[in-house]
Parts: structure tokens; C-alpha cells; sequence
């Protein structure tokens, strides 16, 4: 099992805790209606599908009931770290092991 | 289908030479969500609001627990929940807030006895020695999600969802029956 850090709890604590809530960092438009098609399209159905380091939302559902952002590597399925939901998106260069920049 | 726990009266339901499994008695139990300057609720409430999820503060007969970072739940005698409300409906004006009365939804079940850690692991993926005595957490059991209070090395409760816990006591009367066998 997959061991998790909630940035709010401040604890490592097992997946069965954690829900999975897609890819972080979709911005929702300021002005909805003033949207063409294909911005909706992007914006509702187009994701980012890496081999490698995502940008991810999860919830601590049977827990504080937060959403959070996570680094996590699609390949071996490593936690790079987690922080809280409207932080900055953390630098891929400082999280990253030397030698796999 | 099992029946609701509710429905039993109050005491031991299970018990081996491993832990004992009671329920306890109905209390009120409140939902609070609040952000901001904690003062004016502390004051309504008579202590002061945990802000580290899983910090518990008992005050008097009232015991609060700390959830998440804006959400708190409180436990107190059942005649004290009209006190509490209408103090804290005297402090909406300077915190707005939300307190919301829980109290038919969940069940406390107490979990004690030498192997009673033990005996919460075959639901709870969490370490329980994590949780420090003094302290709480809402975690999941089974597929639950349940608050788990830690009084003692050896001593628990579990708030349930009523509906869950016909399920989960069965679980956990399972267990107990079984950690007995082994341990015997
Ligand atoms: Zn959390």
C-alpha cells in the first residue's frame, strides 16, 4: 500500500485514507461564457498523460476531508512530495533525484 | 442484514479475554465549521478550539476534537446541546460559522482490553500507535470512516455512522473472538 503525506495533517498515512481527484492545476476561466468551444473542450477534457512526474489533486477523505496537490511518478508510482491545495506548482529540478533532471 | 447498533441498550456487546466491545451511551454530538479568529467560539463554548488535526480538549463534561483545518467536532452530555447552540447562535455575528447537530447519525462504540490496538488493525490501515493517548483521528475502518478516540494505551472509542455499524461491530466481534483464540 501506498504511504501518503497529508500537507494538513502533517502525517504519512496509508491510500485506503486518500481519494484520487485528477490532474492539478486546471484553472477555471474567469469569464465562463466568454469561452470559445474548443477552450471548453481543453479546459473540461484534454489532460496531460506523462510517463513520469504528474501534477495531481487528492482528497484525504477519511481524514481532515481536504484536497491537496501531489508530484507522483506515473513509472514507479513514488511520491515526490505533496502540498497544499492554491500553493505554487513545486520546480520538477528540486524535487528530482541528481542524475534524473 | 444486521440491525442498527442503536437499537441496543447501552453496555458491553462483546467481550473476550482479548477486548471488550460496549457501546456507549447517546451524547450530543456537534458539527462545527469555522475560519478565523477562533476567539468569540472559544468564549461561547468555554475552552479553546485544537487547531492540530487529532488534538482532543475536554472541558468539564464537553470534549471537542479538531477534524480538519476548519472543522471541529463536539461531543457533551445530551441536555447540554441547546446551551451550546444558543451560546454559539450568540457568537454568529462576530465569527460566522456553521454548527450542525450530528448527534442520531453516529454511534460511540468503546474498544478496550489488552489487545484492543490489536484488534482495530483488522479494519484500519493506519499505525495506530500513531495516535498519541489524549488524541483522535478520523480514519477509515473497513470501508468506514470513523473517528477514533484513544483514551488509553488500551483503551478506544469509535464514532460510526449508525448505519455502518451493525457491520462494523460484527467485524469487530469477529475479531475479538478470534484475537482471543490466538492469544489464548
Ligand atoms: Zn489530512
Amino acid at each position: 500500500m501506498l504511504l501518503i503525506h497529508c500537507p494538513y495533517c502533517e502525517e504519512t498515512l496509508p491510500e485506503a485514507e486518500f481519494t484520487y481527484a485528477g490532474q492539478a492545476h486546471i484553472i477555471r476561466p474567469e469569464n465562463p461564457s466568454g469561452q470559445t468551444d474548443d477552450q471548453w473542450e481543453e479546459f473540461l477534457f484534454i489532460r496531460a498523460n506523462p510517463k513520469g512526474p504528474h501534477y495531481e489533486r487528492w482528497r484525504h477523505f477519511h481524514g481532515c476531508g481536504r484536497f491537496f496537490n501531489a508530484v507522483r511518478d506515473t513509472v514507479s508510482d513514488k511520491f515526490l512530495t505533496t502540498y497544499k491545495a492554491g500553493a505554487p506548482r513545486p520546480d520538477l529540478s528540486t524535487l528530482l533525484p541528481e542524475g534524473q533532471k | 442484514m444486521s440491525a442498527p447498533i442503536s437499537q441496543k441498550a447501552p453496555g458491553v456487546l462483546a467481550a473476550s479475554t482479548a477486548a471488550e466491545i460496549a457501546l456507549a451511551a447517546p451524547c450530543a454530538r456537534l458539527s462545527l465549521r469555522a475560519r478565523g479568529d477562533l476567539a468569540p467560539l472559544n468564549a461561547a463554548l468555554g475552552l479553546t478550539l485544537p487547531t492540530r488535526i487529532g488534538q482532543v480538549v475536554p472541558a468539564g463534561e464537553r470534549q471537542v476534537i479538531c477534524l480538519g483545518p476548519d472543522e471541529w467536532m463536539i461531543h457533551a452530555p445530551s441536555d447540554d446541546t441547546a446551551a451550546i447552540a444558543s451560546a454559539c447562535a450568540d457568537a454568529y455575528a462576530t465569527l460566522p460559522h456553521s454548527l450542525v447537530d450530528v448527534s442520531a447519525r453516529e454511534v460511540t462504540l468503546t474498544i478496550k482490553g489488552a489487545h484492543a490496538a490489536e484488534l482495530l488493525t483488522i479494519g484500519c490501515a493506519r499505525d495506530i500507535d500513531g495516535i498519541p493517548v489524549g488524541e483522535g483521528r478520523r480514519t477509515f475502518f473497513d470501508g468506514q470512516t470513523v473517528i477514533l478516540w484513544r483514551d488509553g494505551d488500551t483503551a478506544f472509542r469509535m464514532d460510526v455512522w449508525n448505519s455502518f455499524s451493525g457491520h462494523v461491530f460484527d467485524l469487530l466481534k469477529t475479531g475479538c473472538a478470534e484475537l482471543a483464540a490466538e492469544h489464548a
